[in-house]
């Protein structure tokens, strides 16, 4: 057992999926799951513990699986996280819990944790045996039902609080309904575990936009406390000419489009482009998910980025995924101009060579570009996943709200606002984060609104 | 969940509905100018529409809806009775004329919906606008009573003469300013190419021009950047930063050829819904 190699997941061959918006990543089967769960060391002290955002306790929901009991295992991963299913596939492990994993260096790899998450909470039979005590004291209104939201309104519920959720969108799930592909994360999963959050008692109310169907002040009126959970909605685009021509998207319109609208499927009413040849900016985890998007909608997809590859904020695993389906790598580069054609259509995009300099704030080195350098790449579509920052809507509709400086809602660490019983956490809070992080900060607020008003519950 | 129910369906012309929805978390805060996006199924797609009027206590709002495409030609099939998917809104910002004191309402075709509210507002304000409505001909001359009563003056324009002055709105409009009006204010609503023709009209006589901006959405709440437009060089959304915006600042031709972008799928998508329907 002591050098048995680590067991990848079973994947779709990259010329199969580039056909299919379906699942890549198939999961453990039960053989696999046993002899990865049986690599765990279940140290006494466990770091990876350590490493998980919400504390899952690893080693033991992973002895479980050893022992055969998957309901088992599922239900210790809930006592810490509200959406393993999600986590499982969207979590960035190999940072996290597997960064910190003794087996890594020496021992044939770190613990698939994130494969044996996923495989616990796929086949595990019953959904949460934590169900809520009894309905007593508060009653709080959660703004947004992206993971954040859904963490918050979760703990919140089992606590026994009347939550409701409001999201503005006509689907529950936040990003996870309208920004990551059913590729990577299926939305029958992501619905799964909105119905389990759901059977805890926690309402939610769709097509509600707070700041404008209603506002937090109202809600205060009618619920003890408000948590804001509204992401980070506000798509940055490069500021250069032509970015208004017809083929050019934002990540986020391109990919709503395609997640929320199921624009890719034959027959829908929602219309995308179907352009023969995308340039997508960027290279962070949207920027891979765009890219590989437009591969399965048949495009010839170059992915352009103004650093080299060591700086790609993107999960390795994702790079890796879009180079084995084809997305070219233009690396060291930075857009100065989308060309357009008579119609108003683009036809390529004029980049500029770069070169990396010293180390910015970021601690990335940052790019210079590189006079003369000048080229084009003709293309039909260009989508633009810069980043996002958080939507004003609600600042603007509650100004005694304090936001920094990119309009992110300013918190304690336990998520408590400017305003009384008012709460906040996830993209909201930080900008554009990961999925975990927001559930850690729904956790937290969840924590510190049971305490502010201990004496009511 | 709440049940989106069509409360009234009244056909005003061949082809324009005006539906009452059932839809209280929209008529709670609604103002005149802001717009909802609604679905009308399952599979529908997110399609924007001004709010034409509301009635707080019954909470349902009132929507003039042209069947020009797939969704409003959907819509246009439904009952009273049936319920629409989703509603969403109220979204954008409400109009905001106070500081005028001489205005013109223009509203063409469809549009008219869009300056109903704000005749009707003016009007109950005691402040009654100048109105001129075009369209077509005479059947797609919608709310001419309701317009003939809100008005100071009522002006009806039809391309073919069919009702009122033959001619388009912008015959009227120039006319009512050579007669020498004063407006301090243009508030046009319509097709692009008609807020185009009002405001080369309006900016030679240096008359301040608002138009709403009917731009392809599909959230509508700032998230995607469809509705992006071009105002005086600088990038905003229809959806959070207007709908309203000064019609001198608009790139009209950059707006008519980006609400052209899905042309071509929506013609193939008409062709197989009128095979369904």
């Amino acid at each position: 057992m002591k050098d048995a190699k680590r067991h990848e997941m079973p994947a779709l061959p990259a010329s199969e999926r580039i056909k299919t918006f379906d699942e890549v990543a198939l999961g453990f089967t039960w053989q696999l799951a046993k002899e990865e769960a049986e690599r765990c060391l279940n140290c006494k002290n466990p770091p990876c513990v350590s490493g998980c955002p919400v504390g899952v306790r690893i080693p033991d929901f992973i002895a479980k699986i050893k022992s055969g009991d998957i309901d088992g295992a599922a239900d210790i991963i809930r006592l810490d996280n509200n959406l393993p299913a999600i986590c499982g596939r969207v979590c960035p492990q190999e940072s996290q819990c597997e960064a910190l994993c003794v087996r890594k260096a020496k021992l044939g790899g770190s613990v698939a944790i994130g494969a044996l998450e996923r495989y616990a909470a796929d086949n595990s039979a019953r959904y949460d045996v934590h169900a809520p005590t009894a309905r007593a004291g508060i009653k709080v209104a959660v703004v947004g039902s992206g993971p954040a939201s859904l963490s918050c309104a979760a703990d919140l519920a089992r606590a026994g609080v009347k939550v409701t959720v409001f999201e503005a969108l006509h689907k529950a799930g936040g990003v996870l309904a309208y920004g990551i592909p059913q590729f990577r994360l299926p939305k029958e999963v992501v619905a799964r575990e909105i119905e389990n959050v759901k059977a805890l008692g926690v309402e939610i109310i769709l097509n509600a936009v707070i700041g404008k169907s209603l506002f937090i002040d109202e809600l205060l009126e009618d619920f003890d406390a408000v948590f804001i959970g509204s992401g980070a909605g506000l798509p940055s685009f490069l500021g250069v000419e032509g970015e208004n021509l017809n083929g050019v998207y934002s990540a986020n319109e391109y990919l709503t489009r395609i997640n929320l609208m199921g624009a890719y499927k034959d027959g829908a009413a929602t219309p995308i482009s179907r352009a023969k040849r995308v340039v997508v900016v960027g290279a962070g985890n949207v920027a891979m998910d765009s890219a590989r998007c437009a591969v399965r909608l048949g495009a010839e997809t170059h992915l352009v980025y103004r650093r080299s590859r060591a700086e790609m904020p993107a999960r390795a695993e994702e790079i890796e995924r879009a180079e084995e389906e084809g997305v070219k790598f233009d690396l060291l580069v930075n857009p100065v101009r989308i060309l357009g054609d008579e119609n108003g259509n683009v036809r390529g995009v004029r980049l500029i060579r770069m070169r990396l300099g010293e180390p910015d704030s970021s601690g990335r080195r940052s790019p210079h570009p590189v006079e003369g350098s000048e080229f084009e790449i003709a293309c039909e579509s260009v989508i633009v996943a810069l980043g996002t920052t958080p939507n004003p809507l609600i600042k603007a509709s509650m100004p005694s709200l304090e936001t920094g400086r990119k309009g992110t809602l300013i918190v304690d660490e336990d998520g408590r606002t400017s305003v009384k019983k008012v709460y906040a956490g996830g993209d909201a809070t930080t900008g554009a984060a990961t999925v975990i992080m927001a559930m850690g900060a729904g956790k937290r607020a969840a924590k510190a609104i049971l305490e502010d008003f201990r004496g009511k519950i | 969940m709440q049940n989106y129910t069509l409360l009234s369906k009244r056909r005003l012309a061949r082809n324009v509905c005006e539906y009452k929805i059932y839809a209280p978390l929209v008529a709670k805060h609604c103002k005149a100018g802001q717009f909802v996006i609604l679905r009308v199924d399952d599979d529908g797609e997110r399609v924007p529409f001004t709010i034409c009027d509301y009635d707080r206590s019954e909470g349902s709002v009132r929507l003039l809806v042209q069947e020009v495409g797939y969704s409003t030609i959907k819509l246009g099939t439904l009952k009273e009775g049936d319920a629409i998917k989703d509603i969403v809104g109220p979204l954008g910002n409400a109009t905001d004329l106070s500081a005028y004191k001489n205005i013109c309402l223009v509203g063409g075709g469809i549009g008219s919906a869009v300056i109903y509210p704000q005749a009707k507002k003016l009007f109950e304000e005691g402040a009654p606008a100048d109105i001129i409505v075009g369209a077509r001909n005479k059947d797609l001359l919608i709310y001419k009573e309701d317009f003939a009563s809100f008005a100071n003056e009522a002006h009806f324009v039809t391309d073919d003469g069919s009702f009122g002055e033959k001619g388009f709105v912008t015959d009227a409009l120039a006319r009512l300013m050579a007669e020498g009006k004063g407006y301090d204010c243009v508030f046009a609503v319509g097709p692009l190419k008609m807020m185009q023709a009002v405001c080369e009209l309006t900016r030679k006589a240096g008359v301040h021009t608002v138009v709403s901006m009917n731009s392809i959405m599909v959230d509508g709440t700032g998230m995607c950047g469809c509705c992006r437009l071009s105002l005086g060089g600088k990038t905003v959304y229809a959806c959070v930063d207007g709908p309203e915006f000064d019609g001198h600042m608009v790139d009209f031709d950059e707006a008519i050829s980006r609400s052209l972008v899905y042309r071509e799928q929506e013609e193939a998508h008409l062709c197989r819904l009128r095979r369904e329907v």
